[in-house]
């Protein structure tokens, strides 16, 4: 995993490497031309007035950005801790946190109703408190964020973890106190990793259907989020379907891109490559 | 350094056992008992058409019988997107017409059953329903099925029905669907939600009350005046890859035993009136 990066001369990439690319781009780009091929610019702009459209893209926004404000909050902490300290059970914490990534959604909507439903472990105690999730737009944002917080965590204990060791070092000499030394050092530090895991997390909370409609349900204006619009016009109305769905791959597309763009052109961050012994990006 | 080494030993060697996992389904996939015979079936006929597929493979041996179960738009969906099928079954006339108008099926459907549509609510009832009525209360959490899934449909159509009754208000239905809090994509999942008590009435097919499910929810009857009764009609696929054996399947599913196992599944036989 250590980066031995070995000079061929720069420029040069083999003909079979060529060939393995021109597959995989035709096999990934394919798919989205073929849905852009099928919708105009004009044809978009007047179908995103239509209130179901309008209607989920707002629903969308608002809980993909609560969401991921959520996970920034708790996830920032929890990617110094975990980038910091060894503890007992840290693997197994890691382990969990890392699960939802590749545990199918559906799967996940269902432990949240065993956990957060009216009947579920702790969604009997919610209740009391006069807190319902399944159904609102409150449980949307939660399946939202147990989907993607592991997306903003990786790369922002990465992050953490790439810090510079004698910076810290120099600024704990001058004795400045941890929380000084997080905010003033590590955070500046780290920030590149942290928008760059900000801008996955809202991309996957975007995108997030399953967890949604298993746990949330599928009602427009309240849980009906753009993926589960699509899915549900795709058989009644085809035209609304591929508006939707043009406009999530674009805003999915506008995400990925800035994250790309962000840490090296925004914040003139070098890549890692210079720091000894540090843990590559991802 | 080492550390960081053995850890990607690790990687290694998990990587290597997930491919390996893979390639080992990936053969058993291809080698499995052929040939097979694609039964695409409305959700709501799924425990009826376990039991025919099993009935089948009794019947025919070496033929294996693959059930695609969902609602049925997404069905004809998948077969108007070119989905390999012998056998289509649907709960409602206008998706098998759906699917006859782009000349997707071989021959005349055959009406094989019928369905009626009942209120469900959880065993503990927290919303005390004593009767159809309070369906309208408002904060009742209603979950149907969504308009393009048949059930979603009929449930409507129901509600509209029920609001001509006497002894309902006129406006029972939009205040129904005011209580609704989720619009599901098969009837499955209305089931799913009633009978997990996350909401408190849905509105499904009485073959979905199996007596698995009977355990855990109280049936309220829709009055035969108010109620719709759906079709559930069955064809073969043209250019099915297996004409003979969906012909043979289509047959089992209209015979007096087909029939049985129908009726034993809470659907009404075609014979039968509602």
């Amino acid at each position: 995993m250590t980066a031995q990066v070995r000079k061929d001369g720069p420029g040069w990439i083999p003909v079979a490497a060529i060939a393995a690319m021109g597959l995989l781009v035709l096999l990934l780009a394919l798919p989205f031309v073929a849905l852009l091929a099928r919708t105009s610019p004009g044809q978009l702009l007047a179908r995103l007035a239509e209130p179901s459209v309008a209607q989920a893209l707002r629903l969308s926004l608002v809980t993909s950005l609560a969401a991921t404000a959520i996970v920034v909050m708790l996830g920032i902490p929890t990617a110094y801790v975990l980038a910091t300290r060894e503890f007992r059970g840290k693997r197994l914490l890691e382990v969990l946190i890392d699960l939802p990534m590749v545990l199918p959604p559906t799967v996940a909507g269902f432990a949240l109703l065993m956990a957060f439903g009216r009947m579920g472990l702790a969604g009997q105690w919610l209740r009391v408190l006069g807190v319902t999730l399944p159904f609102t737009t409150l449980g949307v944002i939660l399946a939202q964020v147990f989907m993607a917080a592991p997306f903003f965590i990786a790369p922002a204990r990465t992050g953490f973890a790439g810090a510079d060791p004698r910076l810290l070092e120099a600024a704990a000499t001058l004795g400045a106190s941890e929380a000084h030394r997080f905010r003033r050092v590590m955070l500046p530090l780290a920030l590149p990793s942290l928008i760059a895991g900000t801008s996955m997390c809202a991309a996957r909370a975007l995108g997030e259907f399953g967890a949604t409609i298993t746990f949330a349900g599928n009602l427009p204006g309240v849980t009906q989020t753009m993926p589960l619009a699509v899915y549900v016009t795709l058989q009644s109305d085809l035209d609304t379907a591929v508006v939707l769905s043009v406009l999530l791959l674009v805003m999915s597309f506008g995400l990925l891109l800035g994250l790309r763009v962000a840490p090296g052109g925004w914040w003139g961050v070098r890549p890692r490559a210079a720091h000894p012994g540090s843990a590559p990006t991802r | 350094m080492s550390h960081r080494r053995s850890r990607c030993l690790a990687a290694r060697v998990v990587l290597g056992a997930l491919v390996s996992l893979v390639l080992v389904a990936a053969t058993s996939e291809a080698k499995g008992p052929s040939p097979s015979l694609r039964v695409f079936a409305a959700a709501s006929l799924a425990d009826a058409f376990r039991e025919i597929a099993r009935e089948f493979e009794r019947a025919h041996p070496g033929i294996s019988v693959q059930l695609n179960l969902a609602g049925s738009n997404q069905l004809a969906a998948q077969l108007e997107q070119g989905a390999m099928g012998d056998v289509f079954a649907s709960a409602d006339q206008r998706w098998m017409d759906h699917v006859g108008s782009l000349s997707l099926i071989a021959g005349q459907p055959a009406l094989f059953a019928r369905n009626r549509l009942i209120v469900c609510v959880p065993r503990t009832n927290p919303a005390r329903i004593e009767r159809l009525q309070d369906l309208a209360r408002p904060g009742v959490k209603v979950v149907i099925g969504a308009q393009a899934v048949p059930v979603g449909a009929y449930s409507r159509e129901a509600l509209e029905k029920l609001g001509r009754t006497q002894g309902f208000p006129r406006d029972f239905a939009r205040r129904v669907l005011a209580n609704v809090v989720s619009e599901e994509e098969n009837v499955k999942s209305v089931v799913g939600k009633v009978q997990l008590g996350e909401a408190d009435a849905g509105l499904v097919y009485r073959s979905d009350v199996t007596r698995a499910l009977a355990r855990f929810v109280r049936v309220f009857e829709i009055p035969d005046s108010a109620n719709v009764i759906a079709s559930y009609p069955i064809a073969v696929v043209k250019d099915a890859p297996e004409p003979a054996a969906a012909q043979a399947f289509v047959a089992l599913v209209l015979s007096p035993e087909g029939q049985g196992i129908v009726r034993r599944h809470g659907l009404i036989p075609a014979a039968e009136g509602p």
